[in-house]
């Protein structure tokens, strides 16, 4: 019981960086009808910035750590948001009337071009830091002598998930921004009609996206203490698994989504065997596909004639 | 590098506005790559991490970026913005069909002629030999993704399931190929249909992302199955192909010993390069009589409307079913053929790249187009090859030309179609006019 309780709060904080990764495929393809296949690597870079912002800060003599991470957070958050604008930009905003198939290829290469400039910006070699923050609260101890742990970093990671939801959700629903993406979701026509602008409002999606990715990043550099440039590639395939099992499109669907992909492969881990967690992840997406083919919380998509 | 929006294009006509672009886009790529360029970071000998500046890189970079974005929007104003065109007009479309006529025969003497040509050329041969592996492959994925149009980016899978399947099948129980040919492509299509069965219902992008899950899984299992698959180090001593039984090799059986010549290695390479485009033409009449058949018009019926296929009475299932099925056999003998001519086999060769390379020539083919296929396995690999010598950046390059090749023909190298089925008269059409299907 004690082993089950510790795998839910190692599940639940590993869940919380997909779900932060798979808003941003699931935002952009509610309002662009793509798949970005460039994401995952803009979380890789995400941790790459908050690598290097990490080091300058540590090197100019910084030692208090909330100022630390509080810049490295907007620093990452900033700069990331722009390589999502700029790959906006160049890959996909002349393919935006095109067909459904030249976008995706085309995300496909630009996921290659980032995989590969970080790998050539930055070495192919694994990135580690010191941890920062250490420490952490032991809930339960049983008989036996197994502690349930819960490190600082977990509970840092599932609050700045919880808040980032907070905001977002709220940015969604309540501001003017969020309406304008919900109405181009809807018609993007029939928006641009009424004044809203469309260029600007996709253009915004994909900051968002980059910039919750950013923070992903970071957690994840922080949780695990390294970055390296194919980092992306896996993580943005769960994630986008991830969105895909919370029914894409689906806000609450993605976040429920990675939090279903980080349990299944931290309990598959657990009990049966850890080379075969991916397997399990993507078996069991393909099993709740079966049964519901447009995810846990999708709209069915109803075909016109 | 940014490529200026519409609005600019525009309003901006006088130097002051390009000059303006072109600052702009310097200054975000500044941003960009100021931690990512400027800063080095390496991991040290005790685990700790250092860094160095490389303040020149980074500045040669925005300059670069400065220079290019002047040039690129140099070069739109005088081409001009870029019309799209439905019908083909007749002069080029006549023109075109002349090419079109006599381009694929020309080019099958020719690549019957190339090991010919090319004796002694054993750079030449084994490329030209991976470049009939993609065409093959693409063609393989064409039947699913260009004639049905059901989206799949697990095609790795069936290649390595057909690489496998001989692999095992010929070290095991020592079978030869020409038995285990047969078998690769069928294990392969049972496994298309295995992938089927569950992406029955799915459309679009759940379609996609099944296919992409499947061939990790698959791919996944090869690495951690170590007792059976060898993991990681794969599988080696794979036989070489017979030529029905005598082996290409120096010995007294030999194919050149029988046959009274001396022997040389380069049988063996244009024994292969014969084999694959064998199996590549195989591929490619196949397709084409299928596409006659009931069964290939279902697919392309199923590609351009599937409500109204079922409205018409055609069975989605079986159809769909039968494209993977086909599209994966196709892939298990590419496969086995792989195997064969490295002779080593790990599941280092059968990553998403792969699948993603060859949707990408699919695609750039123009979709459903054969010789467009063709075109460009021969344009993709034989570019990559090109920049061999580029090393880490050849991959930079190619994400870069995906892209690039993308936003510049986003309907692929062929623009036109011949139909299948038509009325009164065969007529080249736009291949704007070709759905892209819903799976």
């Amino acid at each position: 019981m004690d082993y089950f309780a510790q795998q839910l709060i190692n599940g639940l904080v590993l869940g919380s960086i997909y779900g932060l990764i798979a808003i941003g495929y699931t935002m952009v393809y509610g309002i662009v009808g793509m798949i970005n296949f460039a994401h995952g690597d803009v979380f890789m870079i995400g941790g790459f910035i908050a690598l290097i912002t990490f080091l300058i800060l540590i090197s100019l003599g910084l030692t208090a750590i909330p100022v630390i991470l509080l810049v490295v957070l907007l620093v990452s958050m900033a700069i990331t948001a722009l390589y999502g604008w700029t790959i906006e930009r160049i890959a996909y905003r002349p393919l935006r009337h095109s067909f459904r198939l030249a976008p995706m290829l085309s995300a496909i290469g630009m996921s290659f071009v980032l995989t590969n400039y970080s790998q050539v910006a930055q070495g192919a070699r694994v990135k580690p830091i010191p941890p920062f923050i250490t420490g952490g609260y032991t809930l339960h101890e049983s008989q036996d002598g197994f502690v349930i742990q819960l490190s600082n970093i977990q509970i840092m990671v599932v609050i700045t998930t919880i808040v980032l939801l907070a905001i977002f959700t709220w940015l969604v629903s309540r501001t003017r921004l969020g309406r304008d993406m919900r109405a181009c979701e809807q018609d993007q026509t029939m928006a641009a009609l009424l004044g809203v602008n469309v260029d600007r409002t996709i253009s915004m999606t994909f900051v968002i996206g980059a910039a919750l990715a950013a923070v992903a990043g970071l957690m994840y550099l922080l949780y695990y203490g390294l970055v390296d440039f194919f980092m992306g590639f896996v993580a943005g395939i769960k994630a986008f698994t991830a969105a895909v099992l919370g029914g894409i499109g689906s806000l609450p669907g993605a976040m429920l989504g990675g939090l279903a992909i980080g349990l299944i492969e931290t309990f598959w881990s657990a009990y049966f065997s850890v080379e075969y967690k991916d397997v399990a992840a993507f078996s069991i997406l393909i099993v709740v596909l079966i049964f519901m083919p447009t995810g846990l919380l999708g709209r069915p998509e109803v075909e016109k004639v | 590098m940014t490529a200026p929006s519409t609005q600019t294009t525009k309003t901006a006509s006088g130097i002051p506005a390009l000059l303006k672009t072109a600052f702009i886009n310097a200054v975000i790529a500044l941003v960009l790559f100021s931690l990512m360029v400027g800063i080095r970071t390496e991991a040290g000998s005790e685990g700790q991490l250092t860094y160095w500046t490389r303040f020149g890189e980074l500045a040669s970079l925005v300059a670069a970026v400065f220079g290019g974005s002047i040039v690129i929007e140099l070069l739109r104003q005088w081409i001009g913005p870029a019309g799209t065109e439905k019908l083909v007009p007749p002069a080029l479309q006549k023109g075109m069909s002349l090419v079109g006529r006599y381009l694929a025969p020309a080019l099958l003497i020719f690549t019957l002629l190339v090991p010919v040509i090319f004796y002694n050329q054993r750079y030449i041969l084994d490329l030209a030999i991976l470049v009939l592996t993609y065409v093959m492959l693409g063609w393989g994925l064409n039947v699913v993704v260009g004639l049905a149009g059901l989206l799949d980016l697990g095609y790795v899978a069936f290649y390595a399931v057909g690489a496998y399947s001989y692999a095992l099948l010929a070290t095991n129980f020592g079978w030869s190929f020409w038995i285990c040919l047969p078998l690769a492509g069928i294990l392969a299509a049972f496994w298309g249909v295995l992938l089927g069965f569950p992406v029955l219902r799915l459309r679009g992008d759940y379609l996609a992302i099944v296919t992409l899950a499947f061939g990790e899984i698959i791919r996944l299992v090869l690495i951690n199955w170590q007792s059976l698959t060898g993991g990681p180090n794969g599988v080696s001593g794979i036989p070489r192909p017979t030529l029905f039984g005598i082996p290409l090799n120096n010995s007294d059986d030999g194919l050149a010993a029988k046959l009274g010549i001396e022997f040389s290695p380069t049988h063996r390479i244009v024994f292969l390069f014969y084999l694959i485009l064998a199996l590549a033409l195989l591929t490619n009449w196949v397709t084409i009589r299928l596409r006659g058949l009931p069964i290939g018009r279902a697919w392309e019926a199923l590609r351009e409307d599937e409500v109204a296929c079922r409205a018409l009475g055609i069975n989605t299932t079986t159809t769909k079913l039968t494209a993977f099925a086909t599209g994966a056999m196709f892939g298990g003998f590419a496969g086995a053929f792989f195997a064969t001519r490295q002779g080593f086999i790990s599941p280092e060769s059968f990553t998403f790249q792969e699948s993603a390379l060859v949707l990408a020539i699919v695609v750039l083919g123009g979709m459903g187009s054969q010789l467009g296929v063709a075109l460009a396995a021969l344009t993709m690999i034989g570019g990559f090859e090109l920049f061999r010598g580029l090393e880490t950046y050849r991959m930079l390059v190619f994400g870069w030309a995906m892209v690039l090749i993308m936003i510049w023909r986003p309907r692929g190298l062929v623009g036109h179609r011949a139909p299948t089925v038509y009325l009164k008269k065969a007529q080249a059409i736009s291949s704007d006019l070709v759905k892209e299907g819903h799976g």
